[in-house]
C-alpha cells in the first residue's frame, strides 16, 4: 500500500494507464495449500494468467473459491505455496490490485456514506496520514457515475438496496485504479439492474486490458461473461479458455452428478454454438 | 459557589467524558466494546501490585501498574483465542473474570496486612470515587485526552477504513493489526486515566455508552465522534455535580446513570433513528397505504357506473380487502374528515368527486405497478418499493414507457376525465 506514488486526477477510468502487459505473466499461483485447523480447504493449486483476460472462478458450495481469492490476497495463511503478480510479490504489487470483498462482509449501518466508502478506494495510494483532497473527491465521484449512484453519494450506506450496496463495492474497487481485480460473488443476489451494470464495468476493464477474476455462483452466465474459466473443488479441476475448459465432462468432475445443472449448462451453450 | 476542588473535579470527569466518547465510539465500531471492559476488570491487580510493590499510594505507579496488567488481560484474550477454539465471549469472561478475581484477593491482602490510613484508597478503585481528585490528576488526564485527540485526528481515515472493512484494507496493505493495537491503546489509556474517578466495574459503561447514545443522531462518522465526545463530556459534567451533593455517592455509578439517561433519551427521541421516530414514521405510511388502499378499492368499484356516482355497498368493500369492519369504520371515518366520501345510509357509500379523483391516480399507479410486476419480474428486486405511490419516481423512463403501453393496451387505464394533471392525460 502507502506507495509514494502521487494521486493523478483522472477524470474517467478509460483514460488511466494500463499496465499489466510489461511483466511476465499477470498472476502466477504456484502451488498453493491452504488449511483451516490442519483440514485443508484448497489443495496444490496451481494458474498462470498470462494474458489479461475476464477469469470467472465456479464450484460448488464449499470448494474453496472465497479462500482461493482471500489467500491469493494474502487475507488467509498459506500452508505452502507461493503467489506472484506481475512477476512481484504481493506487497510491491498492491497498488496494482483491486478487491471486491462479499457484500456481507462489512456493517451497512455503519455511519459513513456512498461516496465516503468509494474514497475509501484510494486510501491505498494517499499512504499514511494523508486525507483525500477534492481531486481525489472527484475521481471518486467519476466512479459512482460509472455504476449509475452518482446521485445517492450522500447517502448512508444503510439506506441502499442490496444491489446498489454490491455497486459501491464496485465503485470502490474501481477507485482503486488496479490492474488486476478481485471480485467474490459480486453478482450473487443481485437485481438485474445491476447484474447489468456489472457486466458492462466488466467489459470497460477488458477494454483497458485489464484482468478480472471473479467468484461466480451462476454456472449459465459463465460462458457469456468469462473468457477464461477456474473450476475449483478443493483442487483444480481446471483451468483454461471457457470454450474448452466449460465441458459438460469437467462440470460433472467439479459438481459431481448434479444432472439439473449440467443440463442448464449444456443448453446454455447450445444456444451460444458451442458444442461439448 | 463552586469552590476551587469542585472546579477541580469538574474539568477532570468532563475532560475524562469526552475522551470516552471519542475512544469509545471507534471501539463500538469496531466491535470491541466488550474488550474495553474486560481491559477495566484486569486493570484491578496491577493497581493492588503496584501498591505492594512500592508500599505506599502513589497515583502515577499505580495506573502503571493498571496499564501493564489490563493489556496483559488483553494479551491473554488475543491469545486464548488464537490457539485454542474457545469463542471470543468465553474468553472475554474467563479472562475478565479471573483477572477482577486476582485483584479482590489482592486488596484483601493489602487490608489485613497494612495500616488503616493507606489502605482505604484500594477500595475506592472499585466504584471511583472523584472526591480526592487533585490538580495533578487532572493534569494526567489532561495530557492523555490531549494524546488521543491526537491520534485519532492523524490516523482518522485508517482507523475509518479498519473499522469498516478490515480485510479491504488489509488487501490494500495498511496493517490491520498495527491499528488495532494502537485503537486499544488508546482504549486501555482512557481505562487506566478513568479508573481512580469512575472504577473498575463501571468505566466500560462510559465508554460505550456516549457512542451508542451519539450514532442515534448522525449518520456521519465525524459528527459522530463529535456529538459522542460531547454526550461524555456532559455525562462528566453533570454526573459530578450530583455525585458531589449526594453524601457517599461513589462517581461510577452516578456518571453511569447519566450516561444511560442519555442514552434512553437518544434512544427514544432522537430524530429518524430514534424509536418514536420510527414509530410515528412507521405508522404513518402505514394510514398512507390504508387511504391508498381504500379509495382505491372505491374507485374500482365505482369505476364500471361512472361518470354516474352511484353508492356502493360496504359490504362489497369488505369483500375485496381483508380489512376487518371496524377497520373498515375507521377508514371510512378518516376519509369522511377529508371529504372524500359520503356516506349515503348506514350500509352504503359513496366516494366524493374529490374522493375520486384520488382515487383514480391511486388505482392507476397500482395498476402500473401491476403490469410492471406481470411484464417484468427480473426487475422486481431493483424497483418495488412500498414508500411510493408513483411508479415514474422509482422506474426508469423506458421502462415506464413500456409498462404504460402495455397498460394502455389492455384497456384498463382509469377514466381519463378524473386524472387531473397534463403528464396523466398526456399519455
Amino acid at each position: 500500500m502507502p506507495t509514494e506514488t502521487p494521486t493523478v486526477p483522472v477524470s474517467s477510468p478509460e483514460e488511466s494507464p494500463t499496465t499489466g502487459t510489461d511483466s511476465p505473466h499477470v498472476l502466477d499461483v504456484h502451488d498453493v495449500t491452504v488449511a483451516y485447523h490442519r483440514r485443508p480447504v484448497l489443495w496444490d493449486i496451481d494458474v498462470t494468467i498470462d494474458q489479461p483476460a475476464l477469469v470467472g472462478i465456479v464450484g460448488p458450495n464449499g470448494a474453496g473459491k472465497s479462500t482461493l481469492i482471500k489467500a491469493i490476497l494474502g487475507l488467509v495463511r498459506l500452508a505452502s505455496g507461493s503467489v506472484s503478480f506481475f512477476g512481484q510479490p504481493y506487497s510491491s504489487a498492491r497498488s496494482r490490485i483491486g478487491y471486491v470483498p462479499q457484500r456481507g462482509s462489512v456493517d451497512w449501518d455503519f455511519p459513513v456514506s456512498v461516496l465516503d466508502v468509494v474514497l475509501m478506494g484510494v486510501f491505498g495510494k494517499l499512504g499514511w496520514f494523508r486525507r483525500p483532497k477534492a481531486a481525489d473527491r472527484e475521481w471518486a465521484m467519476e466512479c459512482l457515475r460509472q455504476v449509475g449512484l452518482a446521485d445517492m453519494h450522500t447517502r448512508q450506506i444503510g439506506q441502499l438496496s442490496g444491489g446498489q450496496q454490491q455497486r459501491v463495492f464496485l465503485a470502490r474497487a474501481l477507485a482503486q485504479r488496479a490492474s488486476l481485480y478481485f471480485m467474490d460473488e459480486p453478482m450473487a443476489g443481485v437485481d438485474a439492474a445491476t447484474e447489468r451494470v456489472i457486466f458492462e464495468q466488466l467489459g470497460q476493464l477488458r477494454q483497458q486490458n485489464k484482468t478480472v477474476i471473479v467468484v461466480h455462483h451462476d454456472l449459465r452466465t459463465v460462458p457469456h461473461y468469462f473468457e477464461e474459466v477456474i473450476l475449483l473443488n478443493m483442487r483444480l479441476v481446471a483451468y483454461g479458455r471457457t470454450e474448452e475448459v466449460f465441458t459438460p465432462e469437467n462440470l460433472r468432475k467439479t459438481y459431481g452428478g448434479q444432472l439439473g445443472i449440467l443440463t442448464d449448462v449444456a443448453t446454455s451453450m447450445a444456444s451460444k454454438g458451442i458444442r461439448p | 459557589m463552586i469552590t476551587y476542588n469542585t472546579l477541580i473535579v469538574l474539568l477532570g470527569t468532563s475532560l475524562l467524558g469526552a475522551n470516552c466518547g471519542l475512544v469509545g465510539s471507534f471501539a463500538l465500531l469496531r466491535r470491541r466494546a466488550l474488550i474495553g471492559d474486560t481491559l477495566a476488570h484486569a486493570t484491578l491487580p496491577g493497581l493492588c501490585l503496584a501498591f505492594l510493590l512500592l508500599g505506599y499510594r502513589s497515583l502515577p505507579a499505580m495506573l502503571v501498574g493498571a496499564f501493564v496488567t489490563g493489556v496483559m488481560g488483553i494479551v491473554t484474550v488475543a491469545l486464548l483465542r488464537h490457539w485454542t477454539r474457545i469463542k471470543e465471549d468465553a474468553c472475554l469472561g474467563i479472562v475478565l473474570s479471573v483477572f477482577f478475581g486476582w485483584g479482590i484477593v489482592l486488596i484483601k491482602l493489602i487490608q489485613n496486612e497494612t495500616t488503616s490510613g493507606s489502605k482505604a484508597g484500594l477500595d475506592s478503585y472499585i466504584f471511583g470515587k472523584t472526591a480526592g481528585m487533585i490538580a495533578q490528576d487532572v493534569m494526567i488526564i489532561g495530557g492523555v485526552s490531549l494524546f488521543c485527540l491526537l491520534v485519532v485526528m492523524l490516523l482518522f481515515k485508517e482507523f475509518k477504513l479498519v473499522a469498516f472493512d478490515a480485510s479491504f484494507a488489509r488487501a490494500q496493505g495498511w496493517p490491520a493489526v498495527l491499528l488495532d493495537l494502537a485503537l486499544m491503546g488508546l482504549v486501555a489509556l482512557t481505562v487506566v486515566i478513568g479508573l481512580p474517578a469512575v472504577g473498575v466495574v463501571l468505566i466500560a459503561a462510559l465508554l460505550i455508552m456516549p457512542g451508542a447514545a451519539a450514532r442515534f443522531w448522525t449518520e456521519r462518522l465525524e459528527s459522530m465522534l463529535l456529538v459522542s465526545a460531547f454526550v461524555g463530556f456532559v455525562v462528566g459534567l453533570v454526573g459530578t455535580s450530583i455525585s458531589a451533593r449526594v453524601d457517599n455517592a461513589p462517581a461510577g455509578p452516578v456518571l453511569v446513570l447519566v450516561g444511560s439517561s442519555i442514552f434512553m433519551l437518544s434512544m427514544f427521541f432522537a430524530p429518524r433513528r430514534g424509536l418514536v421516530a420510527r414509530l410515528v414514521a412507521d405508522r404513518r405510511s402505514r394510514l398512507r397505504l390504508e387511504n391508498r388502499r381504500f379509495l382505491e378499492v372505491l374507485f374500482d368499484l365505482m369505476e364500471p357506473a361512472l361518470p354516474e356516482r352511484q353508492p356502493i355497498a360496504l359490504a362489497d368493500v369488505l369483500d375485496h380487502r381483508g380489512w376487518s369492519s371496524r377497520d373498515l369504520g375507521r377508514l371510512v371515518d378518516r376519509a369522511e374528515k377529508h371529504g372524500w366520501v359520503d356516506r349515503v345510509d348506514r350500509e352504503k357509500l359513496r366516494a366524493t368527486e374529490k374522493g375520486l379523483r384520488k382515487g383514480a391516480r391511486y388505482a392507476l399507479s397500482h395498476r402500473l405497478w401491476l403490469t410492471f410486476l406481470d411484464e417484468h419480474p427480473d426487475q422486481i428486486a431493483a424497483y418495488a418499493n412500498l414508500s411510493s405511490t408513483d411508479p415514474a419516481e422509482l422506474l426508469p423512463a423506458d421502462l415506464m414507457e413500456s409498462v404504460r403501453g402495455k397498460l394502455l393496451a389492455s384497456g384498463r387505464w382509469p377514466s381519463a376525465d378524473l386524472l387531473e394533471t397534463s403528464e396523466e392525460l398526456s399519455r
